[in-house]
């Protein structure tokens, strides 16, 4: 595990800083009393545990686009999939609780006059189960879609255009009623997970911490792939893919599987995300989501890893900041943003320290 | 015409059913003998014939060199054998017994063809150790590269091909900061870690000082008989050089082989190369 994050300094610092947050929010939470300066409001633990689940997805754009040279514009279809594996099991947690009170069926479909529990939405009263499928529902999808595309071998904007569409596919059918996903109000009124109370501090602190754990270990085993052989192969293909193929390696597959790894980290993002902000809608699919994901990254600095869990943090610090401050300026600061950073930053904010620090060993 | 030649190959008796044999096991035979043929592949493009009814047969340990003008079909016939171009019909063999039609460029890359590109096509972002690493010669699947680790004796072999190259010095270098010349000879070396029975080499001196040239063709000459090794060049310094046995291509079809001298003493050869 040392091994891994030699020389890897930008990564030591993030996993030091998730821990020393795991470690120092909860205190700030609940042993210091409200009335003191140094407390930290329920509110803002969860809003620092949805931007820890962000730095996840960031990531896991960060080493397709990164490193294996792959633009998704789909990636939020990913973690929205992993977020409605999660919702599905917390919708039936609710149980007989909900407006209606019926203990089978949520309560949309009870407002649909629906008898029954549909067949896809067996088995997600059981937590092991709906963990497996926020794994494996975002990896089948993502498996199926790279074997097609990469097979015929479809790359650059086009690809960037397919998953696009795959992601705004995904947003009409969810929209509709009859899919069984609720529709255009999604999943929401949730009451609690494993038997916690989600609205409770001390559930939210555990979310949080389950947050940092999943980043870390996600920091991790991207590093592990980007370090080993098959890291040096998708930098390979980045740079040259017709080149790779006439050494022997089968292109399609290795993108395949880093491709179907990044969907499944992107799923478990999800499925963190959704029971800290306690909904998840069709809204989550927009193309619009996937497109901004791609400038977190691009503005952290992609290539590095640590590099888009930061640009992650940072640009939705400044999201929660402006929307609040200037709510109709957000939109143009977004794109502004991209601009600059695409003209002057092309290594983002990253590029920018490593170039500072060059300079200052230099003077 | 279809109908017979689907007959012949049906009654073929040096072989048996395609469906009965698997392609993918059979190793080659690549110590004596032919090691690569070529029978009556054609290949157009948009109506263009790039490959005419091309017929050639290399032996194994042979350095033969293949020349021809712009346009002759040099590098096509070159994507052909390495499976980047499939050809609408003839035979493309490696051995006696393995169809290279049909097989992936990496499958082909695998079974002992290696290839080096006309324009120098190294891994710029990887260090020139690295790019030697990856095309180390073992077992390339998704879990095996992930899993890979460098063998002492691997290691080994890797120090000899930099020594091979002249690149020990630049082993830690970005091989994008490399030289055009240092980039053809990193190519070379990638070739190498491959450790091919076949080596296919596209226009090797391009942009070389004499210098280089001078120790390419050194190193050439000397991986012949051990491997098999084809070369296209323009340059006729450089094949005449090296070569041994020649073979003119134009318009996609051989016109003329033979040592360098019979070659030039072709009168079709002399016409085509000079005009009328």
């Amino acid at each position: 595990m040392f091994r891994i994050l030699r020389g890897d300094y930008g990564g030591q610092i993030l996993i030091a800083l998730v821990i020393l947050a795991c470690a120092i929010v909860p205190y700030l939470n609940l042993y210091v009393p409200a009335s003191s300066p140094y407390h930290l409001s329920t509110f803002t633990v969860t809003l620092l545990g949805k931007y820890l689940t962000y730095a996840l997805l960031a990531l896991s754009v960060d080493l397709v686009w990164g490193y294996l040279g792959i633009l998704s514009l789909g990636h939020g279809a990913f973690f929205a999939l992993g977020g409605y594996a999660m919702g599905m099991y917390l919708m039936r947690q609710i149980g007989d609780r909900g407006v209606y009170g019926n203990p089978d069926l949520p309560d949309f479909m009870v407002f649909l006059n629906w008898e029954q529990l549909p067949w896809f939405w067996q088995g997600f009263d059981m937590f092991w189960f709906a963990m497996i499928m926020v794994l494996f529902v975002p990896g089948l999808l993502a498996y199926v879609f790279g074997w097609l595309a990469f097979r015929s071998r479809v790359t650059g904007v086009y690809l960037s255009i397919i998953t696009q569409a795959l992601t705004y596919a995904l947003l009409l059918a969810f929209f509709r009623n009859e899919m069984g996903f609720g529709g255009n109000n999604g999943l929401t009124d949730f009451k609690d997970i494993l038997g916690f109370n989600l609205q409770s501090d001390q559930t939210r602190i555990g979310l949080f911490i389950a947050s940092g754990v999943a980043l870390v270990l996600g920091y991790l085993s991207c590093r592990a792939i980007v370090v080993s052989r098959l890291g040096r192969v998708a930098v390979a293909i980045r740079d040259s893919e017709d080149r790779v193929r006439f050494i022997g390696y089968r292109v399609d597959k290795v993108k395949l599987a880093i491709f179907t790894f990044s969907a499944v980290i992107a799923g478990i993002a999800g499925a963190l995300y959704v029971p800290q902000v306690g909904i998840i809608n069709p809204g989550e699919f927009s193309p619009l989501n996937s497109i901004e994901l791609v400038i977190w990254v691009a503005v952290g600095g992609r290539g590095t890893l640590y590099g888009a869990a930061l640009g992650a943090i940072v640009v939705n610090y400044a999201k929660t900041y402006l929307t609040g401050a200037l709510p109709e300026v957000w939109l143009f600061a977004l794109g502004g943003l991209f601009v600059l950073v695409t003209l002057y930053l092309p290594k983002g904010i990253v590029g920018l320290m490593s170039r500072r620090q060059k300079e200052l060993g230099a003077s | 015409m279809k109908q017979l030649d689907s007959l012949r190959e049906v009654m073929r008796r040096d072989e048996v059913f395609s469906f009965v044999k698997s392609d993918k096991d059979v190793q080659p035979i690549t110590d004596r003998g032919v090691i690569l043929s070529l029978e009556g592949v054609s290949v157009s493009f948009d109506g263009f014939k790039a490959i005419n009814d091309l017929n050639m047969a290399i032996d194994a340990g042979e350095l033969r060199c293949i020349i021809g003008p712009n346009g002759a079909g040099k590098t096509t016939m070159m994507d052909i054998i390495t499976g980047k171009t499939a050809p609408d019909e003839g035979r493309v063999r490696f051995g006696q017994t393995m169809n290279l039609l049909g097989m992936s460029e990496p499958e082909i890359a695998q079974a002992g063809i290696g290839r080096k590109f006309q324009k120098p096509t190294v891994f710029e972002c990887l260090d020139v150790a690295e790019n030697l690493e990856l095309a180390i010669q073992g077992d390339k699947s998704v879990w095996a590269t992930y899993r890979a680790k460098l063998s002492g004796e691997q290691r080994d072999y890797q120090e000899k091909v930099l020594e091979t190259i002249g690149l020990q010095e630049a082993a830690t270098h970005r091989a994008g900061s490399l030289s055009h010349g240092q980039k053809q000879w990193l190519e070379i070396g990638m070739l190498l870690m491959q450790r091919p029975h076949v080596l296919l080499v596209d226009e090797p001196a391009a942009g070389m000082t004499h210098q280089e040239m001078d120790n390419t063709t050194e190193l050439l000459t000397s991986l012949a008989g051990e491997h098999t090794v084809v070369v296209v060049e323009h340059d006729m310094d450089f094949v005449r050089s090296i070569a041994e046995r020649v073979t003119v291509l134009h318009q996609g079809h051989v016109l003329a082989e033979g040592s360098m001298d019979d070659v030039q003493q072709n009168q079709r050869v002399i016409e085509v190369y000079l005009g009328e």
